[in-house]
């Protein structure tokens, strides 16, 4: 009897020992089609790596940051794999929280990153994030409008042609508004536009000593332009749209212009959600007066937490998902206009994909033009194009939006929005000990 | 003439109750027809109501891009066990302080109630530290200790106000007649209170299954409940209106069918009383 029992726990031991060959890579993503898609091309990974299994932790990008943010803080090591994005990368890696990623193999090809994205991941010329999708912004606006009011959109416009244009494209009486830009309160909604608004008039979020400059010029002419424009060309309630409205408003045909990230190009050329798919032309983020067009650039990116226990198995998963191959294997399934774009060299070289994607070369141009190291023209201390890269941005943008916000929707001046932005933002950049 | 008063009055609150429930209940009728629209029809203006082409699509893509089955089965051991292990430890603690209260009976109860005046957020490093160092991240067992422990301040209230109402007279009778403490609480004040527990259960139950900052911040691919589930659909950017109410009606419909099914004893225990 005791034998048999000896033999049986040596049996299942046995057996034990030969799952654990099998790593399970718990990977946590957000929600978005690019990402919805990889998920769903797995299959491909398992036929090449039989021995690593995937779970899929598919989030609401806030939700996913929250928890994301609380694992990696304590090294948790619940998540293999995250995705994060560009603002994550640089403070994380400084924190140590991310391993720098030196082993995605020899097809990787790190020299065919777009050099504005391969910037934004690096911290010291190592790489600590695989870019999966970038973006930049970009004028979208209608051709039909513009050729019926008489105005022309030049490819590297200034805000005052944009306001000019929007102006005479406006028509109350069918629901057309000249233009639509994001009003809705939040570090990466409104405040996303308005910071590349502000570079793009030559301010900054900080001098070098870390104070807030809101109280200065520039700041005060991107926010009472932005207001004005949009009382005068812009749709009602406008400070309730994010990227979301502002995207059904232009694809039901109530928008003239539309200024916001690349990535909308291919969803306001689809023809089955777009009512004006073959109507559309575009243009660089706009320019004040100075030689800057924003500055705008995002990606979601795969990355590595330091906590992990399978970082051989993560980093064979990660170069799967990024490399040249995978472009191909989405290409293959569901046609070039579909694949991640904004983070290769290679793509852009593609003349299929020119043919499919016909905002490809604009995109690029975009993403070329933005630099997030120096990213204002006047000195500043931090990096990040539509945000500032330190931690406590997400609350202070998103507070400083509210006060926008506000101007946007009436309830406030102008100036008064400026001064309260200016009094939080100094009061918090104190307690984080930035002003000393 | 009294009569036809009282006539057009019930007519009146019948339409006025009709008109209440209806608007209540509109956002989740709003959300089951969206859920059969096309992404396109769900966003179309002027909204359609009734007369659009009616799809599954959503129910298959939702089916296809995550484990429902996975999901409900967390919900549903997470909220029926951490209401279960809630009510075995309230039980006694509320039929103490009902009937043999002492000076600091109402200050224990403040105080119990106070803990549910700290936001969640505060203590959620410690406590995913604590989950880390104990192996109890993602797993159920984790969930259910934490909203046992979450939702027992409410249940002992709850209880401590139906048991209040019991005349403390008919416990000293059956003690009278010899029943020991078990016997007394078992035979005599948990059939008196059944309906105050079972509104409580049925009410603790919603709020468990509801719970969204615990069961997403302390899960990852394993314990994760509908909550999880729902969130893999909602995006700030996000585009997908008639997926989003797929998966809120699947996520919802098991408990809104108890709830329907249990009414009655919610409401009894919402008005309950012994001399009722």
């Amino acid at each position: 009897m005791l034998s048999r029992t000896l033999l049986l726990g040596a049996a299942s031991v046995l057996a034990m020992s030969s799952f654990a060959h099998a790593e399970t890579l718990t990977i946590a993503t957000v929600n978005n089609g690019d990402m919805v898609r990889m998920q769903k091309l797995t299959d491909d990974f398992a036929k090449k790596n039989p021995d690593i299994k995937l779970e899929w932790v598919t989030l609401e990008e806030n939700v996913l940051r929250q928890r994301v943010t609380t694992d990696i803080a304590t090294k948790g090591g619940q998540y293999d794999v995250m995705t994060i994005g560009t603002y994550e990368v640089p403070i994380w890696a400084k924190q140590g929280w991310l391993l720098p990623l030196d082993g995605l193999g020899a097809d990787y090809d790190k020299a065919d990153l777009l050099p504005a994205i391969d910037a934004a991941v690096s911290v010291d010329g190592k790489l600590y994030a695989s870019p999966f999708y970038g973006e930049s912004a970009m004028v979208m606006y209608r051709t039909d409008l513009a050729e019926k009011a008489g105005v022309k959109i030049s490819e590297k416009p200034t805000w005052d042609e944009i306001a000019d244009a929007a102006k005479k494209m406006t028509d109350k009486s069918t629901e057309t508004y000249g233009i639509c830009l994001r009003g809705k309160a939040g570090w990466g909604e409104n405040m996303a536009l308005l910071t590349a608004m502000s570079n793009s008039f030559g301010g900054r979020w900080f001098d070098e000593k870390w104070q807030p400059q809101f109280d200065q010029p520039e700041w005060k002419k991107a926010l009472t332009f932005y207001v004005d424009l949009m009382k005068e060309a812009g749709p009602p309630g406008a400070s309730s749209n994010g990227f979301n409205e502002n995207l059904a408003l232009f694809q039901t045909g109530k928008c003239g212009i539309w200024i916001d990230a690349t990535v909308a190009a291919s969803f306001v050329t689809n023809p089955k959600d777009s009512k004006v798919a073959d109507k559309v032309g575009y243009a660089l983020f706009p320019t004040g007066g100075v030689e800057n067009h924003g500055n705008w650039l995002w990606a979601w990116n795969l990355g590595i937490p330091a906590g992990t226990k399978k970082a051989e198995a993560a980093q064979k998963f990660v170069s799967w998902a990024t490399d040249k191959a995978y472009t191909e294997l989405v290409a293959s399934k569901e046609g070039w206009a579909n694949v991640p774009p904004g983070t290769r060299k290679s793509l852009y070289a593609n003349p299929e994909y020119e043919k499919a994607a016909p905002f490809a070369k604009i995109t690029l141009d975009a993403m070329n033009a933005a630099n997030t190291t120096k990213p204002t023209v006047k000195p500043v201390p931090y990096t990040g194009g539509q945000f500032v890269a330190i931690p406590e941005f997400q609350g202070i943008g998103t507070a400083v939006g509210q006060q926008f916000s506000a101007a946007l929707a009436g309830s406030m001046k102008v100036d008064q929005a400026l001064q309260s932005a200016q009094a939080l933002t100094t009061r918090e950049m104190t307690k984080g000990g930035y002003i000393k | 003439m009294a009569r036809s008063v009282t006539t057009q009055r019930k007519l009146t609150f019948t339409i006025l109750g009709w008109a209440i429930g209806l608007l209540i209940f509109f956002p989740i009728l709003w959300t089951f027809l969206t859920s059969f629209k096309t992404e396109g029809t769900a966003v179309a203006t002027p909204p359609q109501f009734l007369f659009f082409d009616w799809t599954l699509e959503n129910y298959h893509e939702v089916q296809n891009r995550s484990d429902y089955m996975k999901h409900v089965t967390n919900s549903v051991v997470i909220s029926v066990g951490s209401t279960l292990i809630g009510l075995a430890l309230a039980i006694p603690a509320a039929w103490a302080m009902a009937f043999s209260p002492t000076k600091r009976t109402k200050d224990v109860l403040m105080w119990m109630l106070s803990t549910k005046m700290m936001p969640p957020v505060g203590v959620l490093v410690p406590l995913y530290l604590i989950f880390r160092d104990w192996g109890l991240l993602d797993t159920r067992l984790g969930l259910v200790a934490v909203l046992t422990m979450i939702n027992l301040p409410i249940i002992v209230w709850m209880l401590y106000t139906y048991f209040k109402e019991i005349p403390g007279e008919i416990l000293e009778a059956a003690r009278m007649d010899g029943a020991s403490l078990m016997k007394e609480i078992v035979y005599v004040l948990t059939p008196m209170a059944v309906p105050g527990i079972a509104s409580t259960m049925l009410l603790n139950i919603i709020l468990a299954w509801n719970e969204a900052f615990w069961t997403l911040n302390l899960t990852a691919a394993n314990a994760a409940p509908l909550t999880a589930f729902i969130a893999s659909y909602s995006s700030p950017e996000g585009l997908f209106w008639a997926k989003l109410s797929a998966a809120s009606t699947m996520a919802i419909a098991p408990i809104l069918i108890m709830g329907w099914f249990s009414q009655k004893q919610l409401v009894r225990g919402l008005t309950f009383g012994a001399v009722k």
